[in-house]
């Protein structure tokens, strides 16, 4: 077995397909003749079905039209208006959602477990408040170049990691370069030694900790507990104005449908096809030539990179980062969203994650000590009864309307 | 009264044999007076002059100036105030009664040199514990005045570690002193000296002024401060290498008290439990009740709370940890993934239910009386508390070491880790030994809540400050067996211990990560894992 488990992973090594022609054996049936052509994969699904694009299109005219519309244009007393709350409570719920959708591209196509997806999320958030501290500039409240906290810890100039983050495009760029970088490197040591299932699931969480140790500390130059608020403007037009928020609140709304579609893409391709079989068997995997390093190695790093434009679009929204989005806490919770809608489908993380951000935000206003009870209770009973979540409960209950209705038939 | 204090004079020095001889005179009337003078330096002048005498009278004076109670009358008469008004020189009451008089001002620097006086005074006492007490507080005194006391003081101290200290005062005196001779052997005899602080002062003599002359003009007596640096340097260092080993064990030991239970349920039976934090809290909140029970119905056995606590701790947490076998974990066997986020959810379901319970504050528990205090070997102090948890966790370990491999409970625990099928063919009831493991983890848990409870708050959030560690000790010593999360946990322990001193204990954990990510790569089962069939299982 091990000798057999070597050649595979050598040959894939070695960058050689899997060689159809020569064993008979290859992706599709076994020992076709060589006259009737091979289908190599079944046929592709549609991108999306027509149902599908209509219910994207729907999304699409209300998050980015009808909702920054009435929000910018209608006036204040009329009823149509939507309110400043309501558009920043939503745009902070879709950013959840984009981090839903990649935690779902890792943990429900590709099987594994990240409880490090918050740090990529902060990390995109901190990657551009850097720049959002650098537009206010003499603003602040000591009127000084340096941000509020710097000068309150007596620094005299901007730390190294700061450099060039008053320039907009290479705050956009640190946006994805961070968190991608940061989970290339510690994806390539963990994939390579093979760790998977819970021993990757800890490590990460390890991680998030020790991240979100560093960023409590004060010479991190991050701004400590603090972490960075009190923003003006970006590209000099004033935060918290109306077109502003809308701006952001479309964005986001943009982002969420293009990382939406983007998975499904992924997911119908070849690379998606060889992430579920790493998710259902990664030893067959290994044993049928694959190299599962390269796959694993690219959809974490994609879907950290996504994170990260999350966490860069929630941060003006919300209007604040600290280290306490690092916590392992944030991390599992992410999970839970994905596990609440729905693992492995495009609209079940989007949904878990409306939902229970929505019953969050209003158990923290309305019961904050039950919170708690109500957020560990849906970890137990999803993973114990709703194993595929809100999607799947359809499926489930029809199957267990048949079984009854067999029974009384039988009966 | 006078006559009294005389007779007990001489019934001293008859009991010392002579060898003590104070002199026995009254207060000097011209030093006293001082001290009703306007000018600061006057004044401490007079506390100098006082304390010359060297006499009981002399310290009795000097610690009622310090203490505020000697008093000026406006005629400037000094007086002290006891059942009546009596004049301080020669205790006679004073007639009339002055109407108005004003303590004598002390301020810091007066405040400083009685202390020295005072310190310098009591070197004499019969008394050793006073000794000791006076002989510390002159330690970082370097004023040549003391030489005399000092000198008087060594050749009649008997008790080796007040000599040692009263030596080195005396020789950094004497460093600063005109006659090379002298500075000479203060410099040879300061390489017995285990202080930072001595070794800055010879470091001082080997530097130049700034037009390139040395400090300390001869030649020799730069040689011998150079030895005795090096010598100092020696002792500093093992002091310091001893000083993080232990606190390296103390970490290691609770370490591994909070990783042994993990052994059992994730390293035996493969559950992600990470409600094992709250398994801990659990336990520490139990010694809480046990020792408010304590307080309240048996306070004079309050000192035994703890060990009433340990099985107190250990059925609370076994009985939570099978109660969630048997309604949440027994379903998601073979689902680690599913364990991992339903044990989650049963934490925060735990921490908030303690909240509801014991309010969200920390809860104080007290160390018992034994326990606190510690003992002082080689210049470190370890506390009772510390030294008790290093015994406590060697304790636990062999009580578990045993359970597992003399009973029959721990063969069956054994054999279902290696081949579930296999034991489960031969009839044994895998079911209930999965039930009882996860109750004796979870049990052990608590035990380990019983040792963090006396050595750091107790509060809902307790167990998650150790989760992530103590799983990174199983991760790294390797699943299924108790030798390689021993050697993990001592080993991040110390290891922790000896970096955080350079680099902070914040990048010494992302350091500790970053060594077990690397040695994963190299052994991706853990440093001590189990090799043959069990490996892929």
């Amino acid at each position: 077995m091990q000798a057999v488990l070597k050649e595979g992973v050598a040959r894939a090594a070695n960058g050689d397909a899997p060689d159809t022609s020569a064993s008979g054996i290859g992706e599709g049936e076994i020992a076709v003749p060589h006259t009737i052509p091979i289908q190599y994969a079944p046929k592709t699904d549609p991108l999306l079905s027509p149902v599908g694009w209509t219910v994207l299109a729907i999304f699409a005219l209300i998050t980015l039209v009808i909702v920054p519309g009435l929000f910018v244009f209608v006036p204040e007393e009329s009823p149509f208006h939507v309110s400043a709350y309501t558009v920043t409570l939503l745009g902070k719920i879709m950013c959840y959602c984009i981090v839903a959708v990649a935690m779902n591209l890792i943990w429900g196509y590709a099987g594994i477990l990240s409880l490090g997806h918050g740090v990529f999320f902060a990390l995109g958030g901190y990657a551009f408040g850097m720049y959002l501290m650098r537009q206010i500039g003499r603003d602040g409240q000591y009127q000084s170049d340096l941000p509020d906290f710097m000068v309150f810890l007596d620094w005299k100039e901007y730390p190294w990691q700061w450099a060039f983050t008053d320039h907009f495009l290479w705050a956009v760029l640190l946006v994805i370069l961070v968190p991608g970088v940061l989970a290339f490197v510690f994806g390539f040591f963990a994939f390579r030694s093979r760790i998977k299932g819970v021993y990757f699931s800890i490590i990460t969480q390890a991680m998030t900790f020790a991240f979100m140790l560093l960023f409590f500390r004060n010479e991190t130059g991050f701004g400590g507990n603090n972490g960075f608020t009190d923003f003006k403007r970006i590209l000099g037009f004033p935060i918290t104005e109306p077109p502003m928020r809308a701006t952001l609140f479309a964005l986001s709304a943009a982002a969420l449908i293009g990382s939406a579609l983007l998975s499904r893409y992924l997911i119908r391709s070849k690379t998606g096809r060889i992430l579920t079989a790493i998710r259902d068997s990664e030893s067959r995997l290994m044993f049928s030539g694959y190299n599962p390093l390269g796959y694993k190695l690219f959809v974490w790093t994609l879907s950290a990179v996504i994170c990260g434009i999350a966490g860069a679009l929630y941060v003006p929204q919300v209007g604040i980062i600290n280290p306490s989005e690092m916590s392992p806490a944030n991390s599992i919770e992410i999970a839970v969203w994905v596990a609440v809608g729905g693992r492995g489908t495009i609209v079940g993380p989007i949904l878990g994650a409306s939902a229970v951000n929505g019953a969050k935000s209003f158990f923290t206003q309305s019961f904050p000590e039950y919170w708690l009870f109500f957020l560990g209770s849906l970890f137990i009973l999803v993973t114990l009864f709703m194993p595929k979540g809100i999607v799947g409960v359809a499926a489930q209950v029809r199957k267990a309307l048949r079984k009854e209705r067999m029974s009384e038939q039988s009966g | 009264m006078m006559l009294r204090r005389f007779v007990w004079m001489v019934g001293l020095a008859v009991l010392l044999g002579f060898t003590v001889v104070l002199p026995a005179r009254a207060l000097d009337a011209a030093a006293v007076q001082g001290l009703a003078s306007d000018e600061l330096a006057t004044r401490i002048e007079a506390i100098d002059a006082i304390a010359a005498a060297g006499d009981e009278a002399a310290l009795e004076i000097l610690e009622l100036l310090y203490n505020g109670e000697v008093y000026v009358t406006e005629e400037g008469q000094v007086i002290l105030e006891f059942d009546e008004i009596v004049d301080a020189v020669t205790r006679e009451p004073l007639d009339p009664e002055p109407d108005y008089y004003d303590s004598v001002i002390v301020n810091n620097l007066m405040r400083g040199n009685l202390e020295t006086a005072m310190a310098s005074l009591s070197l004499l006492s019969e008394d050793r514990d006073t000794r000791f007490a006076s002989a510390q507080a002159l330690e970082s005194v370097e004023d040549s005045k003391l030489l005399p006391v000092l000198s008087q003081a060594l050749d009649e101290e008997s008790d080796a570690e007040i000599r040692a200290m009263l030596a080195q005062t005396k020789s950094v005196i004497e460093l600063a002193s005109d006659d090379p001779e002298v500075r000479l052997a203060a410099a040879i005899a300061m390489a017995d000296s285990d202080q930072r602080r001595v070794r800055e002062l010879l470091a001082a003599k080997l530097e130049k002024t700034s037009d390139g002359e040395f400090i300390e003009p001869e030649e020799e007596v730069r040689l011998a401060a150079e030895e005795s640096m090096k010598s100092i340097d020696r002792r500093l260092m093992l002091i310091d290498y001893f000083g993080r080993f232990f606190s390296g064990l103390s970490l290691g030991s609770i370490l591994l008290l909070v990783a042994l239970g993990l052994a059992i349920t994730y390293g035996l039976l493969g559950v992600i439990n990470l409600a094992h934090g709250e398994m801990l809290m659990i336990g520490a909140y139990a010694t809480y009740v046990t020792q408010t029970i304590f307080k309240n119905h048996f306070p004079e056995a309050f000192n035994f709370y703890v060990i009433a606590a340990i099985p107190v701790a250990f059925c609370v947490a076994a009985a939570v940890g099978v109660l969630l076998e048997r309604t949440v974990i027994r379903w998601l066997y073979g689902r680690p993934l599913e364990t991992l986020l339903a044990t989650w959810g049963i934490s925060l379901f735990l921490i908030q239910t303690v909240r509801q319970i014991f309010g969200a504050q920390n809860v104080e528990v007290a160390n018992p009386s034994w326990m606190s205090g510690g003992v002082e070997f080689m210049s470190v102090v370890m506390p009772y508390n510390r030294i008790f948890i290093i015994i406590f966790s060697f304790f636990v370990l062999a009580l578990v070491w045993l359970m597992l491999s003399r009973t029959r409970l721990g063969l069956f625990i054994r054999g279902v880790t290696q081949n579930r099928t296999m034991a489960s063919c031969v009839g044994v009831p895998t079911g209930r030994v999965d039930l009882l493991a996860f109750g004796l983890g979870s049990g052990i848990a608590g035990l380990a809540g019983v040792a963090l409870s006396q050595i750091g708050n107790v509060g809902p959030d307790l167990g998650q400050a150790y989760i992530i560690d103590s799983f990174m000790v199983v991760v790294l010593g390797g699943v299924g067996q108790l030798a390689g999360t021993v050697y993990a946990a001592l080993g991040l322990g110390v290891f922790s211990k000896f970096i955080e001193p350079h680099i902070g204990a914040v990048l010494t954990k992302i350091l500790v990560l970053v060594v077990i990510i690397a040695v994963i790569q190299k052994r991706p089962q853990g440093l001590f894992a189990l090799k043959g069939r069990a490996v892929e299982a």
